[in-house]
Formats: structure tokens, C-alpha cells, sequence
């Protein structure tokens, strides 16, 4: 079948290309509702390397999605199935390596097309089932939340047992997703939240604790810490929770920086800490996601304060009005309704 | 209940030396209206999939769909009619005669010959004929149309912004449709250059659906040579 693809050709440029898709062993979804991420920002702004820039352009952006199921040969879902897409392709079997970290796995909207196309031929192991009753705006940024979700689960396989406190830094959507996700995973731990914003974190309303970084007490002391900063914001949330973790402590680093951050080793030799660091996410983490919509309704109901814009996408050109309009949020995530 | 209806009648005789339904060329290693079909396939609102087919080609054509969509019982493959407004009337027989036939019973007709129609132009069909009864996809029109009634010297120039590119899909309440094309006189009947004509001439509606500029019907082989090129084949093949 003949599948229309919008790729980004140059930074702010769309274009429309054509690709042959079979309908013979993989699955057929209708893209219904695309979640704009930052890293898809930083193509289409064309914040990356001009380099990186340069090799993976024209590309479709967009690797959080949800849609329905038009097609699929192994019965595994009925046409009109709503699912959420997978965007990690793992290409092959490690016992010890996570899919998502392996280098020959391949990720959509950055080693191969994102979801904006009109189509979309993927594997049904790259699918996972939603609720029929599921908030599909809540549901299209899924993959970002299973992010979370991953690094939480690999923070209970690594960091000690003392877990009375455990602090996030940032006010941004990774952080709001991972503290939400904490207090539900850990209901005993006390989630402080760590923001420059005054009005973002008053949204934290289930965290225990919301602190503005330029008010944080000398002497407050956290046992474990979640980094979503990001960008030229890394060094200094590192430097504050090196300061404010209690030694032994296990710092998990989220956030994303196009540069070398410096960080105060001795501090860390000093205390003892584990830091690890988390990227994407895998079948089994996007598993977990769902399940927990499932088990807590409320989980969905804070997701919806996050969404900032509603496109609906009817043509070429609103593609580049919902990235536009992406660009002038302050916080929340962009949703494309996507009719194209 | 929708049915898809992909108008394949015609013998493809504007596409110069070809000995073949220009349909069943290819792109991709595909027949053209293998491609036409799969959209159709993917989308989940149609009852049934009927292909006219010209008399002559009916076996070829439920060959090639075995071939490349296999064992498919969603496809019907029937004979087309001596004019296109015959052969949709040939599928709506059909629909009648097997499904059933009632005021909301939609047809979505098609040209076999435009492969690349979208999930979008499809979708505002179907909610369109259900809304208003009659739509017909079109582009704004690029160049200044000219009539001529004596193909010698220009009689008009319409103002180009009223003037739109008819493409299809064109799709229908089926019923009415048939009940009004019966109502019609030989006469009016000559001059109709395709569906959408058989209501408008007797003042129903037709809404506009925005088509595509690449929905584009293969008719000339410049139309395959840019189908192929959109399709990034190399040129030999």
C-alpha cells in the first residue's frame, strides 16, 4: 500500500514523501493521537549537531503515539484495537543488555521514521494493547511515562533500602510524570520536588514536599534523587543534589544535555554515590505503564494537567502549526489529533 | 453500511502504446489498483470492497488480487457497465441484491487508477455522504480555465477562484443517487462526464471534500513516469 510519510526535511521544513508497505507479516496501525517530545523539538528548531543533522534528516519525527489497529496477519489484536507504539526496535537477543540500551537497536524518530505518516508497519511485538475506556490524549505520550516508569524500576533494583525521601529536581513534564509515578510505585516515600518555578510546582499537588532550588533548606537531607533538568540546567541540579543526598544515596540522571556536564566527584567519592544514568524504554517498561493506569484511574486524571495544546491536524500545514505552537509552550506536552 | 466501489471499467486507451488496462501497470512491482485497493483495504469502515472490472479482465483481476492481498473475502470482483455511471449502477445492483439497499447506504466510488488517495480524503468522504448526502473530492484549480464551445476561439473564462479539479473519491447515498440517474432522460444522461453530474444537474447538493495534489489519476504515461518518481523507482525500472 501506498503510505504518505511527512518527513522533516530541514529544520522547519516538512515535506511529503511515499513509501510502499506490505500488508503481509507485520501489523497496519491508523496513528490517531502524536505527542510532540523535546527531542523532537531539537530537529525540527535544529538544535542538534549540524552534523547528526546532516546524516539523519529527511525523517519522520514523533515516537510517542498511540492508534488503531487496521491490520494485523497474527491475530494478536482485532482491527480497531487501540494501542500504543513502541518506538524502541530491538534487533537483537541480549541476555544481559535492556533492548533499549542496546547499540544495534534501532529507535524511531531518530535511527528511522517516527510516526507521522499516514500509516504505520510495525511489528505486534512493538504494540501493546490500551484500555478501550483509556484518555487517548493521557495515552499518545505513554512512551515518555514508560520512561519514568523504567527508570523507577531500575532505581528498586539499584539503590539501597532506606527510601524515606527521595528527591526530584525539575518542574517539567519528565519530572511531574516521575514524582506522580513515585508516590504511586513507593506510597511510604516522601516525594520532595525540586523546581525554579513557583506556579509549575504548585501543579505538584501529590508531592509531599516542592521546593524552589534557590530556597532549599542548608540542612535538608534526601536518601535517593530522580535528575529531570536537562540542558544547561544539569550542573547545577547535580551540584545541589550531591549537596543534599545522604551518603550511599543512588542519583538517577534523566534529564538530557547536548554537552559535557562537569560534576563534583570528590562529593562523590566522599558520599559514596551511585549515579545511573536511564534512556528510553522497553516493552516490558511500557507493560508496567499501562497496567498502572489500570490499577490507579487517578494516575490518568493528574496526566491530563499536562497537556498543554490540542492540534487537530487535518493538513500539511498544520503539522508545522502544532511544532510551532510546541515551541511557545512554557510546560505540558503538544497532542496531535492526528486526521491527516 | 459503506461499500468501497473502485471503478476500474475503463480499457486505458489515452495511455499511448500500452496492450493493457492502464490499472494494471505497475509501480513498485505492483499493479496500480493492487495499490488503490490496499487503501481501501485499511480502512475499516467498508461492508465490501466491489471492483468493476471490464468484462474481459475479470479473471486477471481476481488474480492479481489473490496474488498480492490473497484470499480476501471482503473483495468482490463484478463486471463494469458500458458508461462509468453504468458501472456504478452495476455495484449498487449488486449491493442491493446481496446486502440489501436502504436510504443511508453509502458507496464510496473510486477510480481504480488513483493510488495514492489518503486515509484523510477517504474518512471525509464517508462522514460527508453521511452528513449531506453527496461529496466530491477536489483541488482548488492551478491554471486559468478556459471554454471554448467550438474548439476554435475562447467563449469564456470562468473566475479561476470559483474553479476546483474534480478527483475522486466521489461518494453517495447509493439509493438516491440510482433513483435520480433513473429519472434522467438519454439526453441528459450523454452528457454526463461522471457521478457527481447526475445530482447536480438536477440541483441536489454536492459538497466539497479537500483532495490532494498528489491524489493524481494515472491516465498519460507522464502520469506513471511522476507516480513512479514519487514512489523514488529508479527510472529503468
Amino acid at each position: 500500500m501506498i503510505n504518505t510519510i511527512y518527513r522533516l526535511s530541514a529544520p522547519r521544513r516538512f515535506e511529503i514523501d511515499f513509501e510502499d508497505i506490505s500488508f503481509s507479516n507485520n501489523c497496519i496501525v491508523r496513528p490517531t493521537h502524536l505527542s510532540i517530545c523535546n527531542a523532537d523539538q531539537r530537529y525540527y528548531q535544529g538544535t542538534r549537531d549540524a552534523k547528526v543533522l546532516k546524516e539523519k534528516l529527511p525523517m519522520a519525527l514523533i515516537h510517542e503515539g498511540v492508534g488503531e489497529v487496521v491490520y494485523d496477519k497474527s491475530g494478536t489484536f482485532k482491527c480497531g484495537d487501540k494501542v500504543v507504539m513502541i518506538p524502541n526496535i530491538p534487533t537483537q537477543n541480549d541476555d544481559i543488555i535492556a533492548e533499549n540500551y542496546r547499540e544495534s537497536s534501532k529507535f524511531c524518530a531518530s535511527s528511522t521514521d517516527g510516526f507521522m505518516s499516514e500509516y504505520v508497519e510495525i511489528s505486534a511485538q512493538r504494540l501493546v494493547k490500551l484500555p478501550d475506556n483509556i484518555n487517548l490524549n493521557v495515552a499518545a505520550f505513554t512512551e515518555i511515562v514508560s520512561v519514568s516508569v523504567h527508570a523507577i524500576s531500575r532505581f528498586d533494583n539499584i539503590a539501597h533500602n532506606r527510601r524515606n525521601t527521595i528527591g526530584v529536581w525539575g518542574d517539567g513534564n519528565l519530572a511531574f510524570i516521575t514524582s506522580l509515578f513515585l508516590k504511586k510505585m513507593f506510597s511510604d516515600v516522601k516525594v520532595c520536588v525540586f523546581g525554579i518555578s513557583r506556579e509549575k510546582l504548585s501543579d505538584f499537588s501529590f508531592a509531599d514536599e516542592t521546593y524552589l532550588t534557590t530556597e532549599i533548606p542548608e540542612n535538608l537531607r534526601i536518601d535517593h534523587a530522580f535528575e529531570c533538568v536537562g540542558a544547561n540546567g544539569s550542573p547545577v541540579a547535580i551540584e545541589q543534589i550531591i549537596k543534599h543526598i545522604h551518603p550511599e544515596g543512588t542519583i538517577s540522571i534523566l534529564g538530557v544535555s547536548e554537552y559535557p556536564v562537569p560534576i563534583n566527584t570528590r562529593m562523590i567519592l566522599e558520599k559514596g554515590l551511585r549515579i545511573f544514568g536511564t534512556s528510553r524504554s522497553g516493552r516490558a517498561d511500557f507493560e508496567k505503564t499501562v497496567e498502572l493506569y489500570e490499577q490507579y484511574p487517578e494516575i490518568v486524571r493528574f496526566l491530563t494537567h499536562i497537556i498543554g495544546n490540542v492540534v487537530e491536524v487535518n493538513s500539511f500545514a498544520d503539522t508545522k502549526k502544532a511544532f510551532e505552537l510546541d515551541t511557545q509552550k512554557a510546560f505540558g506536552k503538544t497532542i496531535m489529533h492526528w486526521n491527516i | 453500511m459503506v461499500f468501497s466501489v473502485i471503478l476500474a471499467g475503463g480499457t486505458g486507451n489515452r495511455m499511448g502504446n500500452t496492450d493493457k488496462p492502464k490499472q494494471f501497470l505497475t509501480i513498485k512491482d505492483k499493479p496500480i489498483i493492487i495499490h488503490t485497493i490496499e487503501k481501501f483495504m485499511a480502512h475499516p469502515s467498508f461492508e465490501k470492497i466491489i471492483v468493476l472490472s471490464p468484462e474481459m479482465w475479470i479473471e486477471h483481476t481476481k488474480r492479481i488480487i489473490s496474488k498480492y492481498i490473497g484470499e480476501c473475502n471482503k473483495i468482490v470482483v463484478i463486471s463494469g457497465g458500458e458508461t462509468r455511471n453504468e458501472t456504478i449502477m452495476n455495484a449498487i445492483d449488486y449491493i442491493e441484491d446481496n446486502h440489501g439497499l436502504d436510504d443511508d447506504t453509502i458507496i464510496v466510488t473510486h477510480d481504480s487508477v488513483r493510488p495514492f488517495v489518503t486515509h484523510r480524503i477517504i474518512e471525509e468522504n464517508i462522514a460527508a455522504a453521511k452528513k449531506y448526502g453527496a461529496c466530491d473530492t477536489v483541488i482548488p484549480a492551478t491554471d486559468t480555465i478556459v471554454e471554448s464551445t467550438d474548439s476554435t476561439v475562447i467563449s469564456t473564462i470562468p473566475e479561476r477562484k470559483n474553479m476546483y479539479q474534480g478527483q475522486t473519491p466521489q461518494s453517495f447515498k447509493a439509493k438516491n443517487l440510482r433513483d435520480i440517474y433513473r429519472g434522467l432522460t438519454d439526453r441528459q444522461k450523454d452528457i454526463l462526464t461522471d457521478a457527481a453530474k447526475i445530482l447536480v444537474i438536477k440541483g441536489e447538493d454536492v459538497r466539497l471534500v479537500p483532495g490532494e495534489t498528489y491524489n493524481i489519476k494515472i491516465t498519460y504515461p507522464y502520469d506513471l513516469k511522476i507516480a513512479k518518481s514519487l514512489l523514488e523507482e529508479e527510472e529503468n525500472d
